[in-house]
Formats: structure tokens, sequence, C-alpha cells
């Protein structure tokens, strides 16, 4: 797929939690098809302490406006200057950038996001739906505040809650709850973003119920094109970059 | 319209701007972003002797205003570069040089001796200041001797031109860069990357798998500056300048330091397009000062 390298406007800068925020970026031509689990590498700018361009999951796209949306946690120098970005401002993307989340060869299919890492799975349940899947989504938290814009999800299959504290949905971890003791054989296949212990026990189950997994890779990366070879992930074939082989992978390639 | 070309030994360079080895893949990741035949030259990812897994991950650190790697030469060897990776990109209407490293001097000298007939490769950069890999690397470039004898031995087995990449993790980079050119060196390509350290204090843990890896970015422009300035005139080999170059201005100052032609590194992962950008900035900057020809700025520097 064609990389392309364009300035954003600014459309939308949505405050959704206490850390995190959902940036609406019009694309100045017309927007190129964007895969789910595809992601974009963003210039941060003017920052000597954010000196390189950061890796984001593509959260939604809408052909129509023109736009596509990040969701974004405030977790360091980079992502606060991005969570101050106001309506107007531009924003440099390098997209779309890496492989993409597969079609389920059957009809359902359980998508799992821990956190932030619920970014890639809207867009995922949006293509999912729009190909006549039923996706189910399944989102973790430790409290509700951590559970991001359910009701975008629901639009497009069932949702499913996890909260430590029991603040939202059921109690406990995503893998504790009950689609996973009751529905789990009914998908065709599981995806997960989240946290490494969180994807690491989904891909466990998947394992254990011989469904195919796939898990979206978050490592540190510079070019984001291949180039530098920084972002690699072991694997049963070698070091693959998460950039361009990944950032979704199949759990049975990798050295979990 | 200046008249950017230089030269670089038998090499004649469209114009000072190449792409710096380990950042520009092998130049086919740039196509979406950038017409690569405009370049003076394209610097391949180091090619070794056998298949490379390189270093663990975590492989890079980001600090202020650069970033630390420690990919560790990554690559599937330099026969598979030739049948695979070769036929690729010989189309390049461009130098394309190939970094070699490798960990004996009989390995270094396979690899070029393996490199000397590709018709569309026409040098090679010796990398002798690899700070990434347990044995070789950066081992052969810090020392007068090892520096001398890595180039020697490959001088007579390569008989285009041949760069050698210098580290600066020395403490008189003006006797390496001797030492390389009096063993048969047609240039010197001044600096690899410096050896650095970044650690997480909430974990007490260092950041890289291999502890210490390579600083690169604008936060080591102005040691590169020194050494370019300092090995310039040292030596009657061109000097090929790199090191935390972002800009056309950061390129100008490396000319005017001294250097013949200068690579683009680290800025090519915060800007695809910044190696287009610097030689149009060049360009800007000649005829903003009435320079008709780029080599008029080489060495230009009053002091």
């Amino acid at each position: 797929m064609k990389k392309f390298i364009h300035d954003f406007e600014v459309t939308l800068n949505d405050k959704i939690s206490n850390d995190c925020f959902v940036l609406y970026l019009k694309c100045p031509v017309s927007l190129p098809t964007i895969l789910p689990g595809q992601f974009a590498e963003i210039l941060v700018g003017n920052s000597s302490e954010a000196y390189l361009r950061r890796p984001f999951s593509i959260y939604d796209v809408d052909y129509q406006k023109n736009e596509l949306s990040l969701l974004i946690k405030e977790v360091g120098k980079g992502t606060l200057a991005l969570s101050k970005l106001k309506i107007g401002e531009t924003l440099n993307l390098v997209y779309p950038l890496g492989n993409s989340f597969s079609i389920p060869p059957g009809n359902k299919a359980l998508l799992v996001g821990g956190g932030v890492g619920i970014a890639p799975m809207l867009l995922l349940s949006k293509v999912l739906n729009e190909k006549g899947k039923q996706p189910d989504v399944l989102i973790g938290g430790r409290s509700k505040n951590d559970i991001l814009e359910p009701e975008k999800y629901t639009v497009y299959g069932n949702l499913f809650v996890t909260t430590d504290d029991g603040s939202m949905g059921e109690k406990g971890m995503v893998t504790q709850h009950s689609v996973f003791a009751e529905k789990i054989s009914e998908y065709s296949q599981i995806y997960a973003c989240g946290p490494d212990p969180m994807m690491k026990a989904v891909a466990k189950v998947a394992a254990s119920q011989n469904i195919p997994c796939e898990i979206s890779l978050e490592n540190t990366m510079a070019c984001g094109i291949g180039a530098c070879l920084c972002c690699v992930v072991e694997t049963v074939d070698g070091n693959k970059t998460t950039c361009i082989e990944g950032p979704v992978f199949n759990t049975k390639k990798l050295i979990l | 319209m200046p008249d950017l070309s230089v030269n670089i030994h038998k090499l004649q360079l469209k114009n000072p701007v190449m792409s710096a080895s380990g950042t520009f893949g092998y130049g086919l990741e740039f196509d979406d972003f950038i017409d690569v035949n405009k370049l003076g030259g394209i610097l391949t990812k180091a090619c070794t002797s056998k298949n490379r897994d390189g270093n663990k991950y975590p492989r890079m650190a980001e600090t202020p205003s650069g970033m630390l790697n420690s990919v560790g030469l990554q690559n599937k060897g330099v026969d598979y570069f030739i049948e695979t990776i070769y036929p690729k990109i010989k189309h390049y209407d461009t130098h394309i040089i190939v970094n070699v490293s490798d960990s004996t001097v009989e390995g270094y000298m396979e690899v070029a001796e393996k490199l000397n007939p590709l018709e569309k490769i026409t040098g090679i950069e010796l990398n002798i200041s690899c700070p990434n890999v347990k044995e070789g690397g950066m081992a052969f470039g810090t020392s007068c001797p090892m520096a001398g004898t890595v180039t020697k031995a490959v001088r007579s087995v390569y008989n285009k031109t041949m760069i050698v990449k210098l580290s600066p993790n020395v403490t008189n980079i003006s006797e390496i860069a001797k030492a390389v050119e009096d063993e048969g060196a047609d240039s010197v390509s001044v600096i690899n990357t410096l050896l650095g350290m970044a650690i997480n204090a909430e974990k007490r843990k260092p950041i890289l798998s291999t502890i210490t890896g390579g600083l690169s970015g604008p936060a080591i422009k102005p040691i590169a500056l020194r050494m370019v300035w300092q090995v310039s005139k040292a030596v009657k080999i061109p000097v090929i300048g790199l090191g935390g170059i972002s800009n056309a201005t950061d390129a100008i100052e490396f000319l005017l330091a001294g250097a013949t032609a200068i690579q683009v590194g680290t800025a090519n992962f915060v800007d695809p397009q910044v190696c287009i950008k610097i030689l149009d900035g060049i360009d800007e900057y000649c005829n903003r000062h009435g320079i008709k020809n780029v080599n008029e700025l080489i060495g230009a520097l009053e002091c």
C-alpha cells in the first residue's frame, strides 16, 4: 500500500476521560483507504524532548468528511503536547502504515481491548460489520473511567465490559468475562490489543481453544517505514519489524 | 542554477546530499515519499558476510534531540543482498554505496570482493565504527593499526571507490583518518554514532537490551561538525560529513567545515522527505549567495 505524508487539520480535540482524548483530523486531499490495525506516525514538532514521530493506531475513518481520528492517552511529553492541540492547528502524519487485521474465516469474531489499546478495535468492528460479520467487542479497564467511548461499538456489534473494580460490566480481567466461559467456541477469530499481560492471557485462551488470534503490538519505533529496524519483535521466523511486518501478528508466530 | 555536483574520488555525485547507512533502508522504503534518483547517493543498510539477527529488543531509546540505537547490523548477508536486494535497487539513477561491516578482516574482504563486480554498486563504505556489535565493528575503528589493517586488506580486493566510516569514540579522529588514508581509503565518512546510554530510573534498568548504544540526531551535530573540520585539515582525501544534519543550513555548515558531501541520517525518521528539502535548500542558499558552484563552499569557513 502506498504511504503518504500530509498535514492534517485538527477539527476537534475531544477530551473523553481524565487522561484520554480523541483527535479528529481532516486530510487536505482525498483520504486513501485505511485498513483496520494500521497506524500513523505523528510529528509532535518543536520539542527537543519529543524529537521522533509517535506511532498511533488509527481509531476511526470517515471518508465522507475526509477525516480520521486517533485515540490517545497522555503518558509523556509527546502526548501532552498533542493533548493541547486546538481546532485549526495542523499535524503532520505519515500514514497508513503497517499491515492490518485479517478478516475472520467464520461469521463471528471477538475483539478484545484493554484501556487505550482498544483504539484499533473501533475501525475493525466497523469494517467487520460492513463485511457482514458479527463482531463482539469486549473492553477491559481498571475502572469505568478506562472504558473509552463504549457506545461507539454498539453500532457495529455486541459490547461486553470488564473492570478490575467492578464499577462497570463484570468484575475481573477480560479473560474472566463470561463470554470466554460461555461463547468462546462461537468465535472463528479473536483479536486483542492492550497491555502485554492481557494480550498474553487472551492468546493463551485462544490457543487452548484452537481459535486463531491476532494481536496488535506497540513496540518502540523510530521510522515507522521499515528503514531503521528498531521495532523488531521475535517471531518463530526470526526478527520481524513491527512497523512493516506488523503491528498485527498471529500469536502462533510470536514467541510470547 | 548553481552547479551542485561534487566528486568523491571517482564518483561524480549530482549533488552533495546522500542518505546515511541504516537510516534509509535500501532506498525503496522512501520511494513513496521522494524521488530517490534526485539524491547524490544512497548508503545502504550495513551488509555483512553472513546473516545477522541483530540485537534483542529494545533497540531504540529517544533522547533529547536525538536517539540511541543498538540494532546490531541486522541484515541477511551479502549473498542475499546480491541475489534479492540488488535486482530491486539497481534501477536507481544515483550512486548506490553499500555499507560493509563484519566481525573479522576476512569477513570484510569477503563482502567487498563479492560486491566488486556489481555494476551499479559504485562504491562501498567500510563500517569500522558500529558501536553495537560484540566483535568487530567499532573495535576496528578505534585504533590506528586495526583501522589501517582492515582498510589495507579490503583495498587489496576492491578496486572501486572505498569510503571508510570513522568512529567518533576516539581521542584523536584525525590520526585514524590519516591511518586509513595511508592504507588506500578514497574518502572518509565522519562520523558514526557516539556511544551513549539511557536509563529508566523508575525501573532501575537500562532502556536498551545492550545497555549502551549509538547516539545520533541533532544532539551530536556540534561534535560531528568539529570532527569534520579537524579531519578535513588532516587528510587530502574528500571527507563526507554526517551527524545530526536535519536541514539545509546544517548541511551548508558541514560543507563550510570541509565536507565535500554530506549524509542525512536520523532526520529521515522524522521527515521522510528531508533529503530533498535539504537539496532544495542548498540550491536556494547558493542562489542567495551568488554561488555558481557548490564546490566553492567546501572548506570555505573563514576563521
